[in-house]
């Protein structure tokens, strides 16, 4: 592989019954490419965890992932309420989702904890009242 | 034991049926969308009482074999729509989640 490819998904916040869609297409891109299914579980999974989170906690926001030849980079990037307590945020069990929401089957607090599981680096750069940035790294 | 024989033994009503010879190579239960995310193997049958369209999304990235909705929960007529465009198997019982599993317990062993 030669330049990194870029793709770039806009992550619509009103909707989290569809939420994963852009998840889902990186999904497929990757067995396009021809990358691992290991990978691409750990990828998905990373990505559709940080997806979901931005439609239910920040309204929506983007995502941009870079595919370079030995590693794929994901950018969620949001500008919603930032996260109080990082720390807190990313222990098992964790969550401050709304009743409607749980009733959909979210807010088990295992979100963050599974993107950090399944990544091999996770930054997360958040301010309150300003919005949140997680990059997260897989290598190949 | 492949999906399809699988329902057809057990009597679980098949709502959307894509991958038919697909291997049920273990069995994961859950409600929790995120938690199932996590633990979930490739090629589990999936037991679940949820009904809603992120069902498929999780199926998808987890490479379950099957989602069986149990307890007679109605699923919502978009996901069983869903679950066909996006290739998931999808099978509803009217047993209790631990008597689905006795059952495909036996009928996997
Ligand atoms: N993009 C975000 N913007 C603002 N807050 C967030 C964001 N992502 C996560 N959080 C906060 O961190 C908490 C933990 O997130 P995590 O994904 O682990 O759990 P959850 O989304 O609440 O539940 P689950 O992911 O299990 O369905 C959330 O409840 C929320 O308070
Ligand atoms: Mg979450």
């Amino acid at each position: 592989m030669g330049e990194p490819l870029t793709f770039h998904f806009d992550v619509d916040g009103d909707n989290f019954t569809s939420a994963g869609e852009a998840s889902l297409s990186m999904k497929k891109n990757l067995r396009q490419l021809g990358i691992s299914p290991e990978i691409i579980r750990r990828v998905s999974i990373a990505m559709y965890e940080g997806e979901i989170n931005m439609v239910i906690h920040a309204g929506g926001g983007t995502a941009d992932v870079t595919v370079h030849s030995d590693r794929i980079e994901i950018l969620l990037a949001d500008r919603g309420p930032g996260i109080e307590n990082i720390d807190l945020a990313m222990r098992e069990g964790f969550s401050t989702a709304p009743e409607n929401i749980r009733n959909l089957g979210f807010g088990a607090g295992m979100g963050l904890p599974n993107m950090k599981k399944n990544t091999d680096s996770l930054v997360v750069d958040t301010a309150l009242g300003v919005g949140t940035t997680i990059r997260m790294t897989v290598l190949i | 034991m492949t999906v399809s024989d699988l329902s057809k033994q057990s009597g679980f009503r098949s709502l959307a049926m894509p991958f038919p010879d697909r291997e049920v190579s273990g069995v994961y239960v859950g409600d929790l969308l995120s938690w199932v995310m996590g633990r979930a193997n490739e090629g589990d049958l999936w037991l679940t009482i949820m009904t809603n369209v992120n069902v498929i999304a999780v199926a998808t990235l987890t490479g379950v074999s099957a989602v069986l909705l149990c307890e007679d929960c109605e699923p919502d007529s978009e996901l069983i729509k869903l679950a066909t465009e996006k290739g998931i198997n999808l099978l509803v019982t009217d047993k209790k989640i631990y008597e689905a599993c006795l059952f495909v317990g036996e009928a996997l062993s």
